[in-house]
């Protein structure tokens, strides 16, 4: 009896991740007690002497810990105490604006730049200049400029988002094929109608492939951008638990960040999908 | 020659070299066709033929000279010229109908929906794709894409039909079948078409006139031979026609021998004035008579002769 690839595939994830919880929990879990205390200093002193507990909160801390954030994404108790969903959604709303500043300059841009060789040439040597910049290395002049942390935060993911798209339009629209060109050219489409209905749909798995390496260095970066602009969103969950020392929480913005990482990436290969054309 | 519908007129076309000199492809170069001709261009790879079908596409821009069609110089590409393309050149993310009515709204810009797609159906129905109009072109196989190509030049009703080598890329029984379609269609409707070609069977079954080119570099059209077969010609019985290897003889010499040697021995030639040949008479079809026939044959005269 033979199961189907994606069953068997399911059935040893399930395994590899029960056992990865299987390890974790034995490698955290408490050890019995360790020394004879008075019950007043073993108090002062918490679980891991007492218990022999590692200071690494198990699966067990971080699933009960989740839970009741998952119940309550969207408390607001104040500036540092904020639902983990608000934490993400100030994060995906940064994220969010500056992608879409980034799309529109990139996409007009690139298309600007794969059609004309002059333009090509003429911005060249800015674009490789430009593109190899840590998007945080630009974070103090964005801040010393705009003078608002929150768009500065904006701006380092458009930056970061810009080259990305930029380079894979310019690519996919100086890559259509000549044959679809002179198509065109044979059924006199003026240069607009020609840029939508021929050198678009064309250049459109390309672009939207830049699309997706951006969406996923956008939310690379915006966990950091946010660590040191602070005030809101994930990252600056991450380093103000860490600040808490509370690692379990840590853990839960590392497991949501990833969460969220993977649902962007699914939804631009769903558009990618959507344009992609068999040939 | 007396109602030029397509004349082309001293075009030549060179190409930068490497070493700074220019490359001529060909020169001086002069062809007309009638109203209703289907003329086809025959010669080896890197003649030029594709250049002149590009230049009086207007995709391609002659170094000199013009070209006239129904009496206007063009100026670029054309609604009026339509191209079917080797390799069909379909938009792939579009369906066969898509595809047609891609034309179709490029020539009527203010046509509604409904008269676009009746118009395309019609075009698609006449190649014989009726059933799949919803089809993308990667559902398609070669053949039938290449009807869809047809289709799409032929919707918005061109004064010429221009096709670079339309079936070499099809295997042989394809090839036939879309030739008999395309020679019913261009009967039919009167088309001017100007085709290239490879295939001496295909020139001899479609045309009405083909050229033949010499080897480029430095191409000259050789000359013009009109084709003795009747017009109902069928392609079953083509080769039973009296007149059939003369003429084929004619052009496969050309091929073989006379397109390098040509530009170097006939030194009269007058690339205004190309001399038309008639080949097929039935007692010239024997071979070495053939082969005689086809090293001397000049302006005026209706058949080669084999005096030299």
């Amino acid at each position: 009896m033979t199961f189907s690839l994606r069953f068997r595939a399911a059935v040893v994830s399930i395994v590899l991740f029960a056992a990865f919880l299987g390890i974790w929990h034995l490698a955290t879990r408490g050890t019995g007690a360790v020394a004879n205390m008075t019950p007043e200093y073993a108090k002062l002193m918490g679980l891991t002497a007492t218990a022999g507990k590692s200071a690494m909160p198990g699966p067990l801390d971080v699933g009960a810990k989740l839970w009741e954030h998952l119940k309550q994404p969207f408390y607001d108790n104040g500036p540092n105490d904020k639902g983990l969903g608000i934490q993400l959604g100030y994060s995906i709303a940064r994220v969010g604006l500056g992608y879409f500043l980034a799309v529109i300059v990139a996409i007009p841009l690139g298309f600007l730049i794969g059609m004309s060789p002059l333009i090509s040439k003429a911005l060249d040597p800015f674009i490789q200049v430009l593109k190899p910049i840590s998007p945080l290395a630009w974070m103090p002049l964005a801040l010393y400029t705009i003078k608002d942390s929150s768009i500065s935060a904006i701006f380092v993911i458009f930056i970061c988002s810009v080259w990305p798209m930029l380079l894979n339009t310019a690519f996919g629209v100086a890559a259509v094929r000549k044959e679809w060109i002179n198509v065109a050219r044979t059924l006199e489409v003026g240069t607009i109608r020609r840029a939508f209905t021929v050198i678009l749909p064309a250049a459109a798995p390309t672009i939207l492939t830049g699309m997706r390496i951006s969406i996923g260095i956008a939310w690379l970066v915006i966990v950091a951008a946010e660590m040191l602009v602070g005030g809101t969103g994930i990252g600056y969950f991450v380093w103000n638990e860490w600040n808490n020392l509370s690692i379990t929480n840590v853990i839960i913005a590392i497991l949501m960040i990833g969460i969220v990482g993977m649902l962007l990436d699914q939804i631009l290969a769903r558009f990618t999908r959507m344009v992609t054309f068999p040939e | 020659m007396t109602d030029k519908f397509i004349s082309i007129e001293a075009i030549a076309r060179r190409y930068p070299g490497a070493d700074g000199k220019e490359t001529t492809i060909f020169e001086d170069l002069w062809l007309s066709m009638n109203r209703g001709e289907f003329g086809c261009v025959i010669g080896h790879s890197g003649c030029g033929k594709t250049t002149v079908l590009n230049i009086l596409a207007g995709l391609d821009q002659p170094s000199e000279g013009a070209v006239i069609v129904d009496g206007q110089a063009i100026e670029g590409t054309s609604l009026d010229r339509a191209v079917i393309f080797q390799s069909h050149a379909l938009l792939p993310w579009r369906t066969v109908l898509g595809n047609v009515a891609y034309a179709v709204t490029s020539k009527w810009r203010n046509w509604d929906r409904a008269k676009v797609k009746a118009h395309a159906q019609k075009f698609i129905d006449l190649v014989g794709l009726t059933g799949s109009e919803h089809k993308r072109p990667s559902e398609l196989s070669g053949g039938m894409k290449q009807r869809v190509g047809i289709a799409r030049a032929l919707s918005i009703t061109p004064k010429i039909m221009l096709m670079d080598e339309p079936f070499s890329a099809l295997d042989a029984l394809t090839r036939g079948t879309l030739q008999d379609e395309v020679r019913r269609i261009c009967l039919e409707t009167g088309q001017t078409a100007f085709m290239i070609t490879h295939d001496v069977d295909e020139a001899i079954y479609l045309a009405d006139k083909i050229f033949l080119m010499t080897n480029g570099p430095g191409a000259v059209l050789a000359e013009i031979v009109e084709n003795p077969l009747p017009k109902d010609r069928g392609r079953i019985d083509l080769h039973r026609h009296p007149y059939y290897y003369a003429l084929r003889n004619h052009i496969v010499d050309f091929l073989v021998s006379r397109s390098k040697t040509f530009t170097a021995t006939v030194t009269d030639h007058d690339p205004r004035n190309v001399p038309i040949v008639r080949p097929g008479k039935p007692e010239l079809v024997i071979a070495a008579e053939a082969e005689e026939s086809t090293r001397a044959s000049w302006p005026g005269l209706a058949r080669p002769s084999t005096s030299s």
